[in-house]
Parts: C-alpha cells; structure tokens; sequence
C-alpha cells in the first residue's frame, strides 16, 4: 500500500510530460490522468483507514539522506479534497477553455500544480517542503497569468513577487533549523527541538512566509486581485487549494513538530489576526460589486476561521477535547475547499454566460441557469456554516471550544462573521427569484454545471451529514 | 435496522424525497409533480398514523446518526412530537391541494413546490428532533427553505419581505445556536426527556443557566413571533396565499412556539424553570405580545396583514399555556398548538379565495361577499368565531384550560385579565368582517373576479381545503373528549410530563 504515495506524485507528473510531448491529444490524457490520481487518493485514505499512517523511502535510503514520503490523516484527507477538486476542474476545464490551442497550453500547468500539490502534502521534511512549495508557487502564478488580460497578468506579477518572498523566508527559517539541529526530517525534529531562541527565530521566519502564502489578515492584499483575474478553474484551484496547503504546513508546522515552542500569546496572534481577516474579509465582499472579487474577499475571510483555531485548540486540554476540536477545524477547511472550489467553477459559467460577473445586473443570468444559481446557493450554505454543511459541524466545535475555554471574543467574532456571510451570499440569491425568463430543464450545460453541483453537494450534504469518519481518520491515522 | 428505528426516517422522508426529485422537473410535468406531492404526502399520513399508534401503546421509535464525535442527529418520536407532526402532516396535505389548485399555470412551480416539500420537511424534522442539536439543524433548515417561498413572486416588494426575513430568522439562528453551544458545552448533549434534565446540575450553574434560557427565547421568539422579535411576520404575508397559510399554521410560528414548549418541558423543565424565576418572564412576554398583537390587528384594513397581527398574538397563548404552572395550563397551551393551527389555516385559505376569485385585498371591499362565495365565507366565519372563543368551536376549548390552568396555579389575577382583553380585541377585529361578509349590501362590481361563478363558487381545489380544515376545527371542539382528540393527546402530554 505504501507504494500509493509515489504514484500520487508520479502520475500527474507523468500526466504533465505527456500532455506537453502530445498537445493534440492532451485534453484526453488529462482527464484520464485526473480519474487515475483520484482513484489512488481514494485507495490511499482507505488505506490509512485501515493501517494508519504511511511512508515510503523512494528508493531505499532512509530518512535524513534519500526523499521520504509520508501520510497521515490529516494529509490523505487534504489529498482526497485536491483530487476531487482538481477532477472536477479538469473535467470542467475542458469545455471552460474552447480552443484547443489554449487546453495544450493550460495542461503541462495545471497538472504541474497538482504534482506538487500532492507532493507538498507527502513530504515528510523541511527541504522538501520547501522545493514544493516553490514549484507549487511558480506553477500557479503561471497558471493565474493564464488567460493574458492585462489585469491578470499584472496581479499574478504582485503574486509571483509575494510568494517568492514568502519562500525566501520559508528557506531562512529552514536553514537555520538545519544549522542549529542538523536533521531537516520532521519527525526528528519533532523529538529533538527545544524551547531555545535558533527554534524561536526559525518557527517566526517559517511562519511569516507561510502566513504571507495563506494569506492572512493583514497579508492578504495580493489574494483579491490574483484570485479573481485568473480563469473560473484556476481561481477553483488557488482558492481551495494553494492556500490551504500553505496553511496545512502551518498546522503541522506549530501542532506536531514546534508544539512544545507555541505560546498562549502566539496563538492569540493568530486569533486576532483570525478575526480580524473574517470581519474585513466579510465587509468587503459584502461591499464589492464583483461576483469572482465576492468570491476571493470570502476566501479570505474564511481562512480567518481556520486560525481562530489556534488559540482555542491551545487552550483545550490534550486528549478528547482537543482532538474533537481539531477534527472541527479540518472539517472546516475541508467544507471551504469544496464549497470555495464549486462557487468559483459556478460564476465562471455566469461570466462565460452573460460575459460580465457583477452582482447587479446579474437577473436574468441567475433565472436561466438553475442548477448554477442552486450550486451558488450550497455554496454559500456551506461558507456562512449553515447545517447541513460540514462547515456547520465545525462552527459548532469552535464554538464549543471557545465557550469550554472561557474565549468570548472568538464566539462574538464568529457569529458576527456568519451573519456577515450571510448578507453577502443573500445579496447574490436575491437575483435568482425575479420575474425573467426560465428554462425548461433545470441543468442546461451539463460538462459544467454538475462538476460545480457535485462539489458543492458534497460540501453541504457530504462533509455535513457523513463527516464523521473524518474524526476517526485522524485518530487512527495520527 | 429495524423498523422502529427506521419509522421517524421514514416519516422525514416522505416529504423530502419528492421534494428533491420535483426540482428537477421540467416545468411542464403537471402530473408527474402533483402525483408525486400527492403520493408524498399519502405515505406520510400513513407513516404518522402508525407512529400515533405507537406512541400510544408507550412504543420507542429512535433513528440515530453520528454527525461528529458527542454530536448525534437523533429523530424520536414522542407524545409531543407526534402531536405536531400529526397536525404537520394533515395540514400539508390540505395545503398540497390547495397550493395545486392556486398555483395553476404560474411559473416556476417546480421550484416551488420542492422548497414547500423541503420546508415541511424540516418542519417535520424538528418535530421529531431528540435533542437540543438536531433541533437546531432543522430550525436553521426551514429558514432556508422558507426564504424561496416568501421571495417566490419575485416583486420587489417580495424580494424585500425575504431579505427582512432572513435578517430576523438568520439574527435569531445564530442566537439560538449560541445558546445551544453553550448548553452542549456545559449539560452535554441535551436529549428531550420529559421533565428535564438540567436540575440535577449543582447551583454554580444557574447563573449560566438563565443567561442560556434568554438566548434560547430569543432566538426561539424570533420565528414565534414574540413582541419585539414579530416585525417580520406581517412583511412576509406578501407571499402567496398556500405558504401564508402554511407559514402561519404550521411551519414558522410554530416551530418557535414548539421549541419554546421543548425547551421548557424537556430541557429544563417546567418545575425547574419556575425554580430559577424564568417562567414569570415569559408569562410576561407572552402576555404582552399577546394584547399587543391583538391590537394592532385591529387597525389593518389589508385582510392578510389583519390576520398576520392576529397570529402575532394568537400563538404567544402557546407560550403564556407553558408559562402557567401546572397540567392545566400546559394543556391549554398545547392544545393551542393544534387548535391556532387549523383555525388559522381555514382564514388564510378563506383570504386566499377571496384574492384569487374576486381580487379582494382588503376588509372594506368584503362587503356582501357571503352571498357570492357563502362556503368560503361559512368556513372564515367558522374560524374566526373560534379565535374568538365561541363555543364548541375549538378555540373555546384552549381558552378554558388556559384560565382553569391559571385559576390552579393561583395566576389569575393577571392570566385572566389578558385572556379577556385579547377576547374582547379578537370580537373586535373579527366580528366587523363577518358583519360586512354576511350583511352589507356588496358593491356593483367586485374589485378583480377572477374565477366566475359555475359549479362551485370557486375552483374546487380552492373550495374544499377551507371547508375541510373548518370542519376539523369544529370536530376539535365537538369532539374534545374523543380518544385520539388533540385534547386527550395534550393531556397525555401533560399526564407524563407531570408523571401523574
């Protein structure tokens, strides 16, 4: 089983070479390529299901020499997510992009991503961490360029420039790790760091690149304008995917491997820089005129919620509580990553439709695409954390958890951000009952609108109504 | 899994299901979307006639399902649940038909109709909801499902109604589920017992306890309609006629009232929520409401907005029966549960009619109509005598047990008062329209006739469903000590809430 973790890598890279050697057929070799790796990503979290967590030597030589790879639940989860985020992209990118000159020239990109999507998230130390982060940033500022409006071009520029500074500090951090502990593999160094001011400085630098690559409030300033100039599947990908993993390495990064350095004050840094992306996030996209800009404020006011994880989960007790409450948090991320996904691949139908995407005009639109309008209307289910949407689920646990630890401003903050969610997704749907027009089926164009539904539905329905397992896979996959 | 465990499944089902097959109709589908609301809504009569069986005969009928670790969607059927699923799945049917007949060659049925199976749906299931957690989840699913009905007609003045909605339902969700958070965090997961668990917590608790019980009457009153948390109600009557009815009688007001009723038997528990000074609290807030709403109905000339104003205060005597210590009064509030709701889905039928065949809007063009349209205006007749209070009609039977109950619990020095008051307001707002229906000379010309005289004075599917729900709610009081009345179910209720 173990085998699974170098063919999660292995195969979309294979994917991204043939498409570049064979542009005629790579629309074919990429959708085939993207069934393939979802197929190995489901057995992979069936297997840490069923045997715990997973590693791999590539070949043979052990950890602290070779590359080694490894999965627990927390990343067989996040894989699972980018597998079907990334299929149901592909599947919509192939009709999304009409010319066939443009698809050959999108695939060796956009199966690049995904090759160091998945290599990110296997990666089991620092220096590889590292490389993959810096092929997953170039691979999507190219890919945010992709489509070569001016606007784009430009904010994947400021993108390119941020994400490179923020991986110059990833690898300052690393090297002084290195210089100070001798091992880069995380799970050494789980065991060896200690409280001592190289850690410190290493832990800031590492984190200060990372927040800058998630986006957290006040770094955020590039995401709004790289997410909503780039194409309806690429926006999908770097909104539910490329920052999330940033955060992912975060997560692991001040839980598992610098624990024992984390301080109360800390993660009350990040609570507050937490709640406040979530209330600016919020307020702007409830002010903005632009459904994809919409979109792209949410994203950033959803990654809030995930760091108003930090100090409440510090504030738990080890055991049960905390790992309920952790299980809330990946819930959550993983609600946003599908929900975040279908809502972008949904208003680049509306754009490609009615050829514009702001939220005043878009009546008619909304009327003559049902199962669009319904796929937005999930979406937002899922973003403002209504049951049944996972999201709800964890909502409730960081409620539950900040209520346990006596923090009432994280309750306040994050009833606040809810409403806010509210209003701004009730602004869009308000569209969708005037008195135009109406088709006479409910789904018209179907390559597009169901990759946008299913995602959606399984964000709601899915992750809300048969989210448990999620809990147990990272009990027995820890 | 067997069939007890199945059964409340079942029974959410059987609204849900069509409801989400009939969204991807096409809209043309006529038959295929009334068989299946039909079929649906046959089935669950069905179902919920088991399940009353059962309960009777002190059956469990338990479908559990874990959403997350302490965190179960669990359906149970007992006394109280059933008594308002009973009323849900009744109340449906009729709406059903109705809506079927009023909805005839307008646009968009296919969405509506799902979102009307939905919103029962959710209805249902907070109905059948064990514990505090499913509840929430079902609560917060009808806002959802009821924003597309209120909007349906897509006017501005629609769109506006639903934004003011949501802003009151969403407000009170995120209040509610605070609250509930809270209660989790602090009791665990809240299951419904009869007679409450939370007294056995130790006194440190209680400060937080009444702070939570404020925070779940809040977030409850929003949809009950408690004065000052009512202002949506009477903006959302712009909505067609079946989804007033329906949201009036059965789906939103109710649901707040219900989980009102819940949350004081079944998770504190009356005594102890008399202990802790909670229950005076809201006999005022009831009593308020119920004498505010009274008169502010008497000033609408717009016969829906009369009749929303109406069910302003008409729904908080299910609140002032729970605040009335004792069997009685808790009979008197429960029964109220059941008895507002057919009364009031028969007015809103019966103004329904009115608009659709003869574009009345508003009071003072109903002059005469009993002569053009007598059933329809027998059946509003019949319903409003009984809101006032008129015996045998079952609106009597709820007022009687409310000022016995209060007489009992040595509260009716302010109980009765207000009872009296609303009656005399109720005589005041309703007799004048029965007055103008039955003996003013009508106008030369209705405002808008729709529908001309022939068989019936009206489209059939419009006629019968009134005139069913009127008998109901006659029968209701007729028949009160019947077994299976809703009388002989409240006492049941208050027999083992009391454990007499």
């Amino acid at each position: 089983m173990a085998e699974t973790l170098i063919w999660l890598i292995a195969m979309p890279m294979a994917g991204a070479v043939a498409t570049l050697l064979l542009p005629r057929q790579s629309t074919p070799i990429a959708c085939v390529t993207a069934v393939a790796a979802s197929l190995v990503a489901g057995t992979l979290l069936y297997a840490v299901s069923e045997q715990g967590s997973l590693s791999y030597e590539i070949g043979g030589w052990s950890a602290g020499l070779g590359i080694a790879l490894r999965a627990d639940g927390l990343s067989a989860l996040l894989l699972m997510m980018t597998a079907l985020v990334m299929l149901a992209s592909s599947v919509y990118a192939g009709t999304y992009f009409t010319k066939a000159a443009a698809r050959a020239r999108f695939w060796p990109l956009w199966l690049l991503l995904w090759t160091s999507l998945n290599a990110l998230l296997l990666s089991g130390d620092l220096f590889n961490l590292y490389v993959t982060l810096e092929l997953l940033g170039l691979s999507a500022v190219a890919l945010a360029s992709f489509g070569g409006k001016f606007a784009a071009v430009q904010a994947a520029l400021r993108y390119l420039l941020l994400g490179l500074l923020g991986s110059m500090m990833f690898l300052a951090g690393v090297s002084l790790i290195y210089a100070g502990y001798g091992t880069l593999d995380l799970a050494t160094l789980t065991l060896a760091v200690e409280p001592e001011p190289v850690a410190w400085t290493a832990l800031a630098l590492m984190s200060a690149g990372l927040l800058l690559k998630t986006a957290l409030f006040p770094l955020h300033f590039w995401l709004p304008p790289a997410h909503a100039s780039a194409s309806a599947p690429v926006s999908a990908v770097l909104s539910a995917l490329v920052v999330k993993v940033a955060f992912y390495l975060l997560v692991r990064l001040w839980m598992d491997v610098f624990a024992d350095l984390v301080t109360p004050a800390a993660a009350g840094l990040l609570g507050v820089m937490g709640a406040a992306a979530i209330l600016w996030g919020s307020w702007q996209a409830l002010r903005t005129e632009r459904l994809k800009l919409l979109a792209a404020w949410s994203t950033v006011a959803q990654l809030g919620y995930l760091f108003l994880f930090f100090p409440v989960l510090l504030a738990l007790p080890p055991g049960p509580a905390r790992d309920t409450a952790f299980g809330g948090l990946v819930i959550l991320a993983l609600t946003h990553g599908l929900a975040k996904a279908g809502l972008f691949l949904a208003i680049g139908i509306i754009q490609q439709r009615s050829g514009h995407d702001r939220i005043n005009e878009l009546n008619g639109t909304a009327q003559r695409l049902p199962a669009t309008t319904f796929a937005i209307a999930l979406a937002g289910v899922a973003l403002i954390g209504l049951p049944p949407s996972g999201a709800f689920l964890g909502k409730w646990q960081l409620l539950a958890g900040s209520f346990a630890s006596g923090q009432w401003l994280w309750i306040l903050v994050t009833i606040a951000g809810s409403l806010l969610a509210a209003a701004y997704i009730f602004r869009v749907l308000g569209h969708a009952f005037g008195n135009q027009s109406y088709p006479r089926h409910s789904v018209t164009i179907a390559r597009e609108e169901w990759p946008a539904l299913i995602l959606t539905t399984l964000a709601v329905a899915g992750l809300g109504l048969a989210g448990a397992p999620v809990w147990n896979l990272l009990e027995s996959g820890a | 899994m067997n069939f007890d465990a199945t059964l409340p499944l079942l029974v959410l089902a059987s609204s849900l299901l069509p409801g989400l097959v009939i969204f991807f109709l096409r809209e043309e589908s006529h038959r295929l979307r009334t068989l299946l609301n039909l079929a649906g809504a046959g089935a669950k009569v069905i179902l919920v006639g088991i399940m009353i069986w059962g309960v009777f005969h002190q059956h469990t009928y338990l479908t559990r399902w874990t959403l997350a670790p302490g965190l179960e969607l669990v359906l149970h059927a007992d006394t109280l649940s059933v008594l308002f699923v009973s009323l849900s799945t009744v109340l449906w049917l009729v709406t059903t038909v109705y809506a079927i007949g009023y909805l005839e060659k307008s646009p968009h049925r296919s969405r509506f109709f799902g979102f009307f199976s939905l919103c029962v749906s959710a209805t249902i299931g907070l109905a059948l909801a064990g514990n505090l957690f499913t509840f929430v989840i079902f609560y917060e699913l009808l806002t959802l499902a009821t924003y597309p009905l209120i909007a349906h007609r897509g006017t501005p003045e629609a769109l506006r109604s639903a934004r003011i909605y949501l802003r009151y339902t969403l407000g009170g969700g995120a209040v509610l589920l605070t609250g509930a958070v809270w209660l989790h965090v602090i009791a665990g997961p809240n299951a419904f017992i009869e007679g409450g668990v939370l007294s056995q917590l130790p006194d440190e608790y209680h400060g937080q306890l009444k702070a939570i019980f404020l925070l779940l009457m809040i977030g409850l009153g929003v949809k009950a309609a408690l004065v000052p948390l009512h202002g949506w109600l009477p903006e959302a009557m712009v909505a067609p006629a079946p989804v007033s009815a329906l949201l009036h009688a059965v789906a939103v007001v109710k649901a707040g009232a219900f989980g009102i009723v819940r949350v004081v038997y079944d998770v504190y528990g009356v005594q102890f929520t008399s202990e802790l000074g909670l229950l005076a609290m809201l006999g005022v807030a009831a009593a308020i409401t119920i004498v505010y709403g009274s008169f502010k109905a008497l000033s609408q000339d717009n016969l829906k907005k009369r009749l929303a104003y109406s069910t302003v205060s008409q729904v908080s005597y299910i609140a002032l029966g729970t605040a009335i210590l004792g069997p009685i009064g808790t009979i008197g509030g429960i029964v109220h549960l059941v008895h507002q709701g057919i009364m009031k889905i028969t007015l809103f039928f019966a103004a329904g009619n009115y608009a659709e065949t003869l574009g009345i809007h508003n009071v003072s063009e109903m002059n005469g109509v009993g002569q053009r349209m007598p059933a329809t205006t027998l059946a509003f007749s019949i319903a409003a005598l009984g809101m006032i209070g008129i015996p045998p009609i079952a609106g009597f039977i709820s007022k009687w047990y409310l000022g016995l109950g209060a007489v009992e619990a040595g509260m009716a020095g302010w109980v009765l008062p207000v009872l009296i008051i609303s009656s005399v307001l109720n005589a005041a707002y309703f007799l004048p329209v029965l007055y103008r229906a039955w003996f003013c000379r009508p106008a030369p010309a209705w405002p808008a006739e729709h529908i001309p005289a022939a068989r019936y004075e009206t489209a059939g599917a419009l006629l019968w469903p009134p005139v069913i729900t009127a008998g109901l709610a006659l029968a209701a009081g007729l028949f009160a000590a019947a077994p299976y009345s809703p009388l002989e179910w409240a006492d049941l209720i208050a027999q083992r809430e009391y454990q007499l």
